[in-house]
Formats: structure tokens, sequence, C-alpha cells
């Protein structure tokens, strides 16, 4: 379970939040002309990554704003929290605790934030 | 050396004090090159891996397993089995599944415990007994037992359950009689034995890093043991699926998501059946050991965490002690999550893909376990010759372009 620092009022349970899957997801320009294949991709495929991970979030039982997270989806850690309209934050500045696509970190998967 | 079990083989070895017991598959290094590369050694993976020696005639066929055989979500599920599903793609996958269940045991000459006890899923409002009603109907039509039961029979058959006495009552429910459970691991077991008795080669400990293809051919797959050639690839990785396929540049519509389950400590028998209820969340059933075998939901967030929130278990809990109040004070004895990937329709994918060679068997979300050899039948089918079994047409990668989605997340709900 997690703490989320939401921008707008502060470290609360998880339980008051909503998630909105991934972060970022831009509608394709001229929906009308492209293929079904494309649009397909834009409807139903979203990142899914074990890792670094680019995500929505809505304090739906507070103040119901919507704001962007990056978690760690490996271990549950939340990297950094901002504002819907902010930069998207770069990647090198996050450390990255899989070593290979199915890895688990060094702690354990699960346990790592609370053994950190 | 095919390992026979019977009365006869147990009375022996007991005399023996049990020490010479053969082991029951080859621990093999893997070789330069196979024709089929399974990746993911669970009860899917293995199956496919049987049924394409047994079925197809394959033998130069490996599986490999990142940790230990059904040490992922085959050995974290709840065992539930049934096939009331409501369209008639899924209801089709999943009794071919039922059927092969109903002899799995013979068959493997190794007992996976089927016992089909019947699965009750329960309706708490208006809009629960008429969906339910039409569920019963198209299993009907479909040759798929099931039937709705009254409260009176509903009491009847869980005579501890409370029907009345609680915030969503108990109004009726469908019944499977041929559905129930069986021991998970044991199938993972079953299959892995058998295959390997006909030459397939069971690699554990040994994780897949990357998938290789090259001109939109699949090469092989780099793992933890170097890289291994192959003609064919099969991806049976449940929740890590995705992430394999990501290393092929191929993106899927999987979500992955962390999955609990819990179990009580062992009690006298109480419930001779499988009850589920997707309105209140809570579905449950006593193992032959006498634990309750509880099923919560999945986290709201994507999560390779194998573990989930408390919060999903506090849900589950909560419905359990309303249903069952006897259960109110007993003590819960392990609690666990398995990575399960869910597709936006809450069907499966057993499909081939643009890569030639290269095949997914995924997207069962919350509910694969009781499709396992039914799954692995039509996968073998599907890698063996290079197209869909018939059943297992519907379940392409094409329908989320087609937008012809088979729906299932009415009859499913969470408790799938």
């Amino acid at each position: 379970m997690l703490v989320i620092d939401c921008p707008y009022c502060g470290p609360r349970d998880q339980s008051e939040f909503s998630n909105g899957g991934e972060a970022h997801v831009k509608r394709p320009d001229g929906s009308a002309e492209i293929g079904d294949r494309e649009w397909g991709e834009y409807v139903f495929i979203r990142a899914n990554p074990k890792g670094i991970f680019y995500e929505r979030w809505v304090h739906s039982h507070g103040c119901r704003k919507w704001f962007n997270c990056v978690r760690d989806t490996s271990t549950d850690e939340i990297l950094k929290i901002y504002k819907i309209d902010e930069e998207r934050p770069k990647l090198d500045s996050f450390k990255n605790n899989v070593k290979t696509p199915s890895g688990e970190p060094n702690l354990g998967s699960g346990n790592f934030t609370v053994k950190k | 050396m095919k390992k026979k079990y019977s009365i006869f083989s147990i009375a022996k070895n007991a005399l023996k004090g049990h020490k010479d017991w053969p082991k029951m598959w080859r621990s093999p290094e893997p070789r330069e090159f196979y024709d089929v590369i399974i990746i993911g050694g669970g009860g899917h993976g293995l199956g496919t891996a049987y049924y394409l020696a047994k079925e197809h005639g394959l033998k130069n066929i490996a599986v490999i397993e990142k940790g230990w055989l059904g040490g992922g979500n085959t050995g974290r599920n709840t065992t539930i089995i049934r096939s009331n599903y409501l369209w008639d793609d899924s209801a089709h996958l999943y009794e071919h599944s039922l059927k092969l269940w109903e002899n799995l045991s013979t068959e493997l000459n190794y007992n996976v415990m089927f016992s089909q006890r019947g699965v009750m899923n329960l309706a708490h409002n208006e809009h629960d007994i008429k969906e339910i009603k039409r569920r019963v109907s198209a299993n009907n039509l479909n040759g798929i037992d099931s039937l709705w039961l009254s409260k009176e029979e509903i009491q009847k058959k869980v005579p501890i359950m409370n029907t009345d006495n609680l915030r969503y009552p108990v109004l009726g429910a469908s019944y499977q009689p041929r559905g129930g459970t069986a021991r998970h691991d044991a199938v993972a077991w079953g299959f892995a034995m058998r295959a390997d008795e006909m030459g397939v080669d069971i690699i554990q400990n040994c994780e897949a890093h990357q998938i290789k293809t090259k001109n939109g051919k699949i090469e092989g797959v780099e793992t933890s043991k170097g890289f291994i050639r192959a003609n064919k690839v099969g991806v049976v990785a449940s929740g890590h699926t995705g992430v394999l396929a990501e290393t092929a540049g191929i993106r899927l519509p999987l979500q992955s998501k962390p999955l609990q389950a819990l179990v009580s400590e062992p009690i006298k028998p109480i419930i001779d059946t499988v009850v589920m209820s997707s309105a209140v969340h809570a579905y449950v059933s006593q193992s032959d050991k006498g634990e309750l075998v509880i099923g919560a939901g999945t986290d709201g967030y994507n999560s390779f965490t194998q573990r989930g929130g408390f919060d999903i278990i506090e849900e589950t809990v909560r419905a359990m002690v309303e249903l069952y109040p006897v259960f109110g004070k007993m003590k819960m004895l392990r609690q666990w999550g398995g990575i399960v990937d869910i597709c936006p329709d809450a069907s499966p994918i057993i499909s081939k893909c643009d890569v030639e060679g290269l095949f997914f068997n995924c997207g069962w979300g919350t509910g694969g376990f009781k499709a396992t050899p039914g799954s692995a039948n039509v996968f073998a089918h599907t890698i063996a010759k290079n197209e869909a079994h018939q059943i297992n047409s519907a379940f392409n990668l094409d329908r989320f372009a087609s937008g012809k989605l088979v729906d299932e997340h009415g009859a499913a709900a969470v408790a799938h």
C-alpha cells in the first residue's frame, strides 16, 4: 500500500486515490485518416514496463485533482510526483533497480520500500 | 523410462522407506538449438510442451523457466475450475479445457486431484439476477451444465452462508455442477513429467532476457544460460509476457497487476463447493487439507511486486465475514500475490504475431488456471501448424485493430 504525496494536499493514504494508467499518452493526429491498427494501438495499448513508469493519479476522495507520478513498478517506489501541466521528468535522474527484463531488485520485490 | 503410479508402486516404495522413487524429470543443460522454445514453466507452458510432443510429434522442445516449475501464477491461484462463460468463443475455449480436466489424471497417470464439487456464482441485486440468468441460458445453449439456484437451494447447499442479514443480500446464484477445483502444482508436475518422458528439456533457473529476431523472423532467446537458437518461440510468461514482448519490439495490450489470495488455518470440512461473488468480491473453497482458500482482488495500479496492497485483503475479508459470520474469528495463515496480465476485454490472447515463429499465450488476467489444459492444447496446435485452432481463432491479436473483442468483464468480473 502506498502513501502518495498529492501536490495539492500533501501525503495521504493510497485509498484516497485512483490510478489513471499511463501518463503522457497523446491522441494521434488526423484520427479520421489513420488505419484501424494505429487507432487500436492508441485505444488499447499502454506501456507496461517493469521499472520506471509514468502514470496518472487522481485524488478522488480529496481535492479531486489529477497529477502525474513516476513509480518503479518493480518495487512500487514512488520516485517523483509532478503536476499535470509540468514537463515529463528526465529518465536519467532516476536509478533503475531492474537488471533484466524479469529481474528483481537486490532487496527483493515488494519489500524494497519497506527495507529501504 | 515411463513412470507409472499405482497402488502397487506406493506399497512397494512404502516398504523400501520411499527412498527409490525415480526423479520426475531430468535437469538438462540447454542445447544450442531447439525446434520450439517455450518461455515459462507454469501449467500453460509445460502443457503446451506436452501437447506439442504428444499430438504434433515435435521432439526437440525446451521449456525455460526463471524460477522453479509452477512457482509463478500456477502455484498462486485459488484453483477454481469452471466453464460458465457468457460468449460463445469463451464458452467453447473453457469448455474444451474442462473436458480435458475431466480426464487429465488418467491421461497423465498423475493425480491432479480434480474435484468436481460445483461452482456457485452469487447474485446480490436485480441486475445480478438478470445477468446471471442470461448467462445460465447462454451456457445451456452452448451445452454447458449451468443452472439457477434459488435462495432456499443455496441455503441447503451452503448452510453457513448468511443470505439475509447483510447489506447485499443473497438473492440466488448460478451453479455449475461440473466445476470445481484441482491441485494446482500437481498440474505443472504432471505435465512436466510426461513431457520430459517424451524428450522435452525442462530447464529451470534459466531466465529469458531477450527475444531475438532478424528480418521479421525469430532467431532465438538470450537467457541467463546463454543464447539458445530456435525455429519457434512460444511466450507463456503471464505477468511478464508484455515485458518479454517489448524486447522483441512488440507492444501487447496487457497491463500487469498483483492479484492476491489467502488461506486460513485448517478446519474440519465446512463448505463442500466453491462459492464466488463478483458483486461483494469474495470467493472461497476449502482445500483437502481443510484450509479455506480465499481469493482477493487486483490492485488498482500496475505493479510487478508479488505482494499487493493490504486494503485489497481488507475488502475481501470484510465481505467474507459478512457472508459467513462463522468465519469471523478464524486466523489467516498465509497471504501472497501473483502478477497477472490483464487484457482490455478480460479475454486471453493465444496468437501468432508479426514476427514469424513467435507466438503468445497471455492475457489470462485473473482467471487462467481453469484453462490450463485447454489453453496448452490449442496453443500447441497454433505453434505446430502456424495457425490458430478453431477454438482459439477469436483470441488473436488482430481483434484490437478490428474491434471484435470478446468482452468477458461481465461474466468474469474480478472473481474470474
